[in-house]
């Protein structure tokens, strides 16, 4: 599975298109880390586990973008685009689009 | 209500000391960073030149996560009031975004790519609209990363 942000690969060609794919996840901050990251915030810097959460939930984003192409037959997703969302206090939805195509060798 | 006053007082001077301290650390860092990296270009344009002899494509990015201290929280909260340059914010992120770059690029290295396209930059802050909103923000920079064939 080839995923790019490109609107084509430059060194294949796109024999197919299989339309828009997507994954999301909502990820809510767990308690003890919230208080962690309240000392943190007396002290300014790097809430690493807040960077680590949302690493995650984009990982599994893109992982459900992935499923969701890979049962469709594509063998790559191209334009892919992120977001994020806050749909309630304390929670953060992450979303991950884009085209999945069937990509052949030149 | 004096003891309010007190840890009030406290923690602006913690966050002051530390803060400061935190932030000119990572501002070195970033800089000795950003030196190690030159060679590794990053284009906004959305596709390579076409005589690029490319071997491979795939989507690289970095997030990070930083909060402001509590000093420069209230000192922004004072700002707030008259209006005008948010220094202390700028600041934050400045660095949040040249922290995710870097990230980046360290992940498109690791691959063993050359050159990052299309790259695009994402701001989220996970905390708003909580009471004690917390100054901190996220961003997220990601492009596809580029393998030139050798010939």
């Amino acid at each position: 599975m080839i995923l790019s942000n490109l609107e084509s690969v430059p060194y294949r060609t796109v024999s197919k298109q299989l339309g828009l794919v997507q994954g999301s996840t909502v990820r809510a901050k767990h308690i003890g880390k919230d208080i962690l990251a309240g000392f943190k915030n007396v002290f300014g810097g790097e809430l690493k586990a807040y960077t680590e959460l949302l690493q995650e939930a984009r990982k599994e984003a893109v992982g459900r973008m992935v499923q969701q192409a890979e049962a469709i037959g594509a063998n790559a997703i191209l334009n892919i685009r992120f977001s994020t969302s806050s749909v309630t206090q304390g929670a953060a939805e992450l979303f991950a689009y884009g085209t999945a195509v069937v990509l052949e060798d030149r | 209500m004096y003891i309010d006053l007190i840890v009030v007082v406290i923690l602006l001077i913690l966050g002051y000391g530390f803060g400061r301290h935190a932030e000119r650390r990572h501002y070195q860092s970033i800089i000795r960073r950003e030196k190690e990296m030159q060679g590794m270009l990053t284009f906004s344009t959305k596709m390579p030149p076409q005589d690029l002899r490319i071997s491979n494509a795939r989507l690289v990015g970095g997030n990070v996560v930083i909060s402001v201290d509590y000093f420069k929280r209230f000192v922004s909260g004072l700002r707030g009031l008259i209006g005008g340059r948010m220094k202390t914010y700028e600041t934050l992120l400045d660095r949040a975004r040249r922290e995710a770059i870097l990230r980046m690029k360290a992940e498109a290295q690791e691959l063993g790519a050359g050159m990052i396209f299309n790259v695009k930059m994402e701001t989220a802050s996970i905390s708003k609209g909580a009471k004690d909103a917390i100054g901190s923000v996220e961003v997220y920079a990601y492009g596809t990363a580029i393998t030139l064939a050798s010939r």
